[in-house]
């Protein structure tokens, strides 16, 4: 037996890792986000057993909000079973005890990395988004006097100037992801680094959206059905991107790809990112226009039991 | 001999202090969730579950959990009268949370209100500022009976449409102040009411119209 394995054995972890005086610190901001919604609370972000980036935040805010009869989903990039999902299900299945699933229609809470499942969010459901940057105007003024400054006063001229400026470079507004948005009329706020894709789930969502930035020591909110506008011009209205191909395993359309390469000649296809969607899709019966090619069943998965748990 | 004892003392130095609460981490996160869930989507109610907690009177259990929930010694508390003259309710309240007892609602993180029927003015708390709007007051009001005071309709973040919100018993002006309350947003104080088992909270967030009687 390992030196880890004997000290294991003589004490668990208290429930979902966290001391209780950090779980109510914690909680006590969360409510205070949700009462506010949009507005970063500071909150005394804890050292985690995981570097920064690893998603300190959003584990700090699901470990908080945790109870022993939930099931957690845990996506990174739209994905059940990349490095960061895999760690972190596993870190709360350690520490938590807890039921985990892959399928978003089972999950009571779901953490995320950077995207909203395709399928709509319950009003049962709490998703906690891991955030790098809470500020979304910190790329433009760097002071954090200055910008709490202005979102006091609601002085957002400057972020009309950036997208502004987008389009004077390019011809259109350029920024992809970590779209800003306006929260119920009032806060400016980043929306974790999702793709602008997503930014039309967080408006009016059934789900309460709960963001966690653990460097920035942050904590913000949004409840349910809340006006969340994504950030335009008159003249250059929002849009989310286009894919002119459907997913190339199942068909699917409207739904956000990631783009696999498939072999040193340029072979490539572009798939769901949210695996999840997509192998429910498949096993539906949906087939999309390369679902037979060799190479990319190897990489998709033949069936469901082959990725699932 | 020690004169100086009053009856009260001598009653709290003999029974034995109150039980928080049996599970402390899976009780209070339930309670947590509840809390959670009723700020998120004003209006709407949900139930604590309270086991077997008998705090002293006139603390209620569904104040007691919220209390056991939410505060500790980062929190300092604000009591009405009638808990504050309670011996028995700051020793359990010292006891179990930990929390400063404070006589100045301004400086309060949190105010209990057993009496809410005469309760002073929203405004006596600390309303937060414009930089740090996070650092108002929660008040939270005890021995609520939800549906049978005057209505009110509730608008904004949590609310699909619309939904009617009754509770009582409230001060005379008490929904005036609600509405000043909110116009001031993101400034200003939120609300949590705590019935016999139900529990139900209004954040500043909430637009509050007066149905007309």
């Amino acid at each position: 037996m390992s030196d880890t394995a004997e000290n294991y054995d003589q004490g668990e972890y208290n429930f979902a890792y966290l001391d209780e005086q950090t779980k109510r610190m914690i909680r006590r901001a969360i409510l205070k986000g949700i009462a506010i919604p949009g507005y970063q609370v500071p909150f005394a972000s804890r050292e985690m057993p995981m570097p920064y980036g690893w998603g300190t935040g959003g584990v700090q805010v699901t470990a908080a909000i945790l109870g022993k009869d939930d099931c957690l989903k845990m996506i990174d990039q739209g994905s059940d079973d990349t490095t960061n999902a895999v760690s972190l299900r596993g870190f709360f299945e350690k520490t938590a005890g807890i039921r985990t699933t892959y399928e978003t229609s089972e999950a009571t809470v779901i953490q995320t990395r950077h995207r909203i499942p395709e399928k709509d969010l319950t009003d049962d459901q709490v998703i906690v988004f891991q955030v790098p940057i809470p500020e979304p105007l910190r790329f433009l003024e760097p002071r954090e006097t200055e910008t709490r400054k202005m979102h006091a006063l609601e002085d957002y001229g400057l972020m009309h100037v950036k997208l502004y400026e987008d389009i004077a470079k390019n011809g259109h507004i350029a920024t992809t992801y970590a779209y800003p948005v306006k929260v119920n009329d009032r806060y400016v706020m980043d929306p974790s680094p999702t793709p602008k894709f997503d930014n039309p789930k967080i408006d009016e969502m059934a789900a309460l959206q709960l963001y966690g930035a653990g460097r920035e020591k942050r904590i913000y909110a949004i409840p349910p059905y809340t006006k969340v506008k994504s950030l335009d011009f008159e003249d250059y209205p929002f849009e989310v991107q286009k894919f002119d191909k459907p997913c190339a395993l199942c068909g699917a359309r409207n739904v956000y790809l990631d783009e696999v390469i498939l072999d040193d000649r340029g072979g490539r296809m572009f798939v769901c990112s949210d695996s999840n969607f997509c192998e429910e899709r498949r096993a539906a019966g949906h087939v999309g226009p390369m679902a037979a090619d060799p190479a990319a069943v190897q990489i998709g998965g033949s069936s469901q039991e082959e990725t699932a748990r | 001999m020690e004169p100086s004892i009053t009856t009260e003392n001598r009653a709290i130095r003999t029974a034995p202090l109150a039980a928080g609460f049996a599970d402390p981490v899976h009780d209070a996160q339930g309670c947590f969730r509840a809390i959670m869930d009723v700020m998120a989507r004003p209006g709407t109610r949900k139930t604590l579950e309270l086991g077997k907690l008998t705090p002293p009177a006139p603390l209620t259990p569904a104040a007691a959990a919220i209390a056991l929930t939410l505060f500790d010694y980062d929190t300092p508390v604000w009591l009405d009268r009638p808990l504050m003259q309670s011996d028995a309710v700051k020793a359990f309240l010292r006891f179990h949370t930990v929390a400063p007892i404070l006589s100045e609602p301004v400086e309060a993180a949190f105010a209990l209100v057993s009496e809410p029927g005469s309760m002073i003015p929203l405004t006596s708390f600390n309303q937060g500022s414009a930089e740090y709007p996070d650092e108002s007051t929660t008040v939270i009001l005890t021995g609520q009976v939800f549906g049978k005071a005057q209505a009110v309709t509730l608008e904004g973040p949590g609310i699909k449409e619309k939904i009617s919100f009754s509770t009582g018993p409230t001060p005379p002006i008490f929904w005036d102040q609600v509405v000043s309350n909110n116009r001031q947003f993101p400034r200003g104080i939120d609300l949590v009411f705590a019935g016999e088992k139900e529990i139900a909270a209004l954040p500043r967030s909430t637009r509050i119209t007066l149905t007309e009687a």
